[in-house]
């Protein structure tokens, strides 16, 4: 349903943005001062830039973080998409509650609450096992899809609920396989929930800090549980700096691709 | 016959033990040390430390862990918290092993009544003659056999010359109804509390509920006249000038100061908190040793004073406190002189009781005031809404349903 | 037909095998806390104690509805004119949404405090206008403007994935048989993008009624939420038995809160159904 868009609906989508961005603005702004200060403006410098690239532990701890989010996310994508066409083609009214409230639990309870428990669980698991040193990677995603999962599930099912369930069952008829008539036909219609599923999931594993606080061992410190353990000192502006090279990144990562697609979609239109 | 041989049997015994006894308290030299590093050397130790509490290798100073790193070719883990009980929990559950944890006065206290601890063996910490006697013996480890000593630090009340006239000297300035608004309380109830409990002279170890109630009321006097219960971003409000008055740590003042020169602090009459965090070995640690020549590379003259430049905390090591070289030796807030020192009381670990009654008490001093009837009358309404909407779609659905059976 | 929903249901077993293993194991833990004492035996102190913290639970509650109810006024709009734009920039968009949040939660929200501080950038612009300077933070307001600013993306999210593939016939059919705008929006768009409303108020309901940080910095710790009264017990005063009970009780208020909502989803079912040829 792509239309033209008019002025008002313009103006109304720049103020959405600016409130989501004006806090950024501010971070980059102060991610340049001279001083320790993140409130204080003293002077313009690059200094916090330079503190930045020599903090070997900051940087390790950015790449934890993005393998974590990535690992996670995609696991907990595939398993949520599963999952939704699963839960979607249940009849059983109270089973199909039951399975759906249970997902959202992680997502009720307050985050300390998932993270308490869950070390408890790895715990207790790994004393079982005889596991010395058991937190570290793997409890870290085990725990990212767990808290993510209801968000996947909850952008794909509506997808699954929109589509023409006649199509898939066309596609049958006509000799497709279940299999095909699921990468062939229900896969492509839900395919903005699948991708609006693992943004969130992407999103909420990178800037985690309860769950995987209480879930990380020694060995995989994230870039929230060195932010976060700040908080007793000060948070000084070099990790302004790191968000304001984060979002950076990720802009230019991002105008890539939409240069990239506009010019697929380019190419496509000639070819026609 | 057998009653001599016995008894000089007994006597080869005593003699013996004693001279491991004695071998065994003789601090290592350097070269015993050295062959320590040796052996040591590609194994790995799990530090955990509060975040932002060790010299990083920032703007230049000191980088702690790559420097042991370096010396001793054993591997650090360096993982951060960011309160006490976070790292108590973490230790509690289990699931990982740390070799070396530094916690507050109270939490060590705590740890050590409930066996968290493991003995540290001071031979292998030949440094431990670099901290002040009177860092020693301390309450929480009478015996010196747990802890040792990293940092102390005292509460004390930092405010805007600007703003507050005179020269404010008693914790009654945190009540001033001239500076309304512009006053910030901690947001941790031990903290909180502690401030109204030296104001009314209650001892703040107390077990009574009645005294905790006592400074209950005042803290809910005190609302009237407070903008904001604060943590980290009292660094923030302060230095900006959104407020102007405000309890926190020493050594934080010094950092606020460099920001907003207007900034003043004062040590309040009535006394005061005085904290120390040591370092100390949890059970279960996998390096026991390495993490002994860790706290030794800790206590060196070198690492204690990069990390207390870095820090601006008080150190307990008398090879900084005399060193020309630290820029803040002598600082009168760090180090008052003996007819300045304030009167302090350190923080004891508190029992189950008095624990849940703080933090219920905090709590209902946050919700104190907020008109409890309205959020009912709201939320009734907001129910009714509801129950009017789902009575009107069903009544809308038979109707169609009606339509469509004729 | 048999089969192949069978096979379809089987899709859905492995995420309740992970249910079980690392979402219901862990709750049965919990529901083991709230009603044992610290010393492991059988208690309902835990549950006696929760009427201290009855207005903490209501107000948690009530902030958590206002937040979803002003996320969703925002949001859906917002969702209908991204899906709206053209093609090739929706999916630009939709990331910009998301951008914000892959900065760090403690950075963003001490940006937002440089921003409504009583001396903060906003208020000094006022008064360079000359206006009297308007009391933001440590209010009420400023509470749900940290959950709104918090939860907005997800909510936008889920509404905008159904918008985009809405069909554009329909709504071109019910031009040419005469409505109007309001009348497109009410009788066809709106009905048709309620499953993603829905997903959309779970996402920013669910977890605004426990989320506590962003709220409590911006509140300046005067409003007590429910999720920092959970966080005080495990971490402050170390009494998971009377945490664990309060977080089984705002499960429960959930459920209730979302059991409501289902009804009206119920009816969604029919009406959508009925469209579909």
């Amino acid at each position: 349903m792509s239309t033209k868009m008019n002025v008002s609906s313009k103006i109304y989508l720049g103020l959405v943005y600016f409130f989501l961005y004006a806090p950024i603005i501010v971070l980059i702004v102060f991610s340049f001062n001279e001083s320790t200060s993140t409130s204080v403006m003293s002077g313009f410098s690059f200094k916090w830039y330079g503190e930045l690239l020599r903090d070997a532990d900051t940087i390790n701890a950015v790449k934890n973080t993005l393998l974590i989010a990535v690992v996670s996310s995609v696991c907990a994508t595939v398993l949520g998409t599963a999952a939704a066409v699963g839960i979607d083609k249940m009849r059983n009214k109270y089973l199909r509650s039951a399975i759906m409230n249970t997902t959202n639990i992680p997502m009720m309870n307050p985050e300390i609450v998932t993270g308490i428990s869950l070390l408890l669980l790895f715990a207790f698991s790994s004393q079982l096992l005889g596991i010395k040193n058991a937190l570290g990677l793997h409890t870290l995603i085990i725990a990212h899809i767990t808290f993510v999962l209801p968000y996947v599930i909850l952008s794909v099912l509506p997808k699954l609920h929109q589509m023409d369930h006649h199509l898939s069952e066309a596609a049958m008829d006509l000799g497709c396989t279940p299999v095909k008539s699921f990468f062939k036909v229900v896969l492509p219609s839900i395919m903005p929930g699948i991708l609006t599923g693992f943004i969130m999931a992407f999103t909420l594993s990178l800037d985690d800090f309860v769950i995987s606080y209480f879930v990380s061992g020694p060995e995989w410190q994230t870039l929230p549980i060195r932010l976060f353990s700040m908080t007793k000192k000060r948070v000084k502006p070099d990790m302004y700096a790191l968000s304001t090279l984060i979002f950076f990144v990720m802009l230019v990562l991002l105008m890539l691709i939409n240069f990239m697609q506009a010019r697929g979609d380019k190419k496509k239109e000639k070819d026609k | 016959m057998k009653r001599i041989i016995s008894m000089l049997f007994v006597l080869i015994l005593m003699f013996s033990c004693s001279v491991i006894a004695f071998a065994e308290s003789s601090p290592l030299t350097e070269t015993e040390l050295q062959a320590k590093y040796k052996k040591l050397a590609g194994t790995s130790i799990n530090v955990y430390n509060w975040g932002e509490y060790i010299s990083d290798g920032s703007e230049g100073v000191m980088n702690v862990n790559e420097e042991f790193e370096k010396l001793t070719g054993i591997k650090v883990n360096y993982a951060t918290y960011a309160t006490n009980e976070d790292m108590y929990t973490t230790l509690k559950a289990g699931g990982s092993a740390y070799d070396i944890v530094i916690p507050s006065d109270y939490m060590i206290q705590r740890l050590i009544e409930e066996e968290y601890l493991e003995k540290i063996n001071f031979d292998n910490i030949p440094n431990y003659k670099n901290i002040m006697d009177e860092y020693k013996g301390l309450y929480y480890d009478p015996n010196d056999e747990y802890s040792v000593p990293y940092n102390v630090g005292m509460i004390g009340v930092i405010y805007n010359k600007k703003v507050v006239k005179g020269n404010p000297t008693s914790w009654d300035l945190m009540w001033d109804e001239r500076y309304k608004g512009q006053i910030l309380q901690f947001n941790n109830p031990r903290d909180g509390f502690a401030t109204a409990m030296f104001l009314l002279g209650i001892d703040v170890n107390t077990q009574d509920e009645k005294e905790w109630r006592r400074a209950y009321a005042k803290l809910i006097e005190q609302k009237e006249v407070l903008q904001s219960y604060v943590s980290d971003e009292i660094f923030n409000k302060m230095e900006a000038g959104d407020a102007a008055v405000a309890a926190y740590y020493a050594g934080d003042y010094l950092l606020m100061k460099d920001n907003n020169p207007d900034l003043e602090f004062y040590y309040p009459e009535e006394g005061t908190n005085k904290f120390v965090d040591a370092v100390c070995i949890p059970k279960g640690c996998q390096n026991k040793e390495a993490a002994e020549l860790y706290i030794n590379f800790l206590l060196s003259e070198e690492v204690a004073l990069a990390n207390a430049e870095y820090l601006y905390y008080a150190t307990p090591n008398k090879t900084v406190i005399n060193n020309d070289n630290y820029s803040l030796k002598g600082n009168p807030i760090l180090y008052p002189d003996k007819e300045n020192e304030p009167k302090t009381q350190s923080y004891e670990n508190l029992n189950q009781y008095t624990l849940s009654l703080t933090t219920k008490l905090w709590s209902e001093l946050k919700i104190e005031g907020a008109s409890n009837t309205a959020v009912y009358i709201k939320l009734g309404v907001t129910a009714g809404i509801g129950l009017a909407l789902i009575i009107y779609t069903t009544i809308k659905k038979k109707k169609r349903q009606k339509l469509y059976d004729v | 037909m048999e089969k192949k929903t069978l096979s379809a249901k089987l899709l859905a077993s492995p995420h309740i095998v992970w249910s079980v293993l690392f979402i219901i194991a862990p709750l049965i833990m919990v529901a083991y806390y709230s009603f044992t004492n610290a010393d492991g035996n059988f208690t309902l102190e835990n549950i006696k104690a929760l009427s201290d913290y009855k207005e903490v639970f209501l107000n948690s509650i009530w902030y958590g509805i206002v937040a979803t109810l002003i996320c969703l006024v925002i949001a859906y709009p917002t969702a209908y004119f991204i899906a709206r734009s053209k093609a090739r920039v929706q999916s630009t968009m939709i990331m910009l949404v998301m951008l914000p949040m892959w900065t760090s939660l403690i950075v963003r929200t001490y940006s937002i405090m440089s921003l409504i501080e009583n001396t903060g950038i906003i208020n000094t612009f006022i008064q360079k206008l000359g206006f009297e300077p308007i009391q933001m933070i440590n209010t009420s307001g400023a509470v749900i403007l940290g959950m709104v600013y918090d939860f907005l993306p997800f909510m936008i999210l889920p509404i905008y994935s159904v918008l985009t593939k809405l069909d554009n016939k329909l709504v071109e059919a019910a031009h040419d048989l005469g409505a109007d705008k309001i009348t497109v929006l009410t009788k066809i768009v709106l009905p048709l993008s309620r499953s993603g409303i829905l997903s959309g108020i779970t996402m920013v309901f669910v977890p605004s009624v426990s989320t506590f940080y962003i709220s409590q910095k911006l509140g300046g710790g005067n409003f007590a939420l429910v999720g920092e009264i959970i966080e005080g017990q495990f971490v402050t005063s170390n009494n998971f038995n009377l945490g664990a009970s309060l977080s089984l009780v705002l499960m429960v208020l959930i459920l209730i809160c979302m059991a409501v909502m289902n009804h009206f989803s119920g009816d969604e079912e029919e009406s959508s159904g009925g469209l579909m040829p």
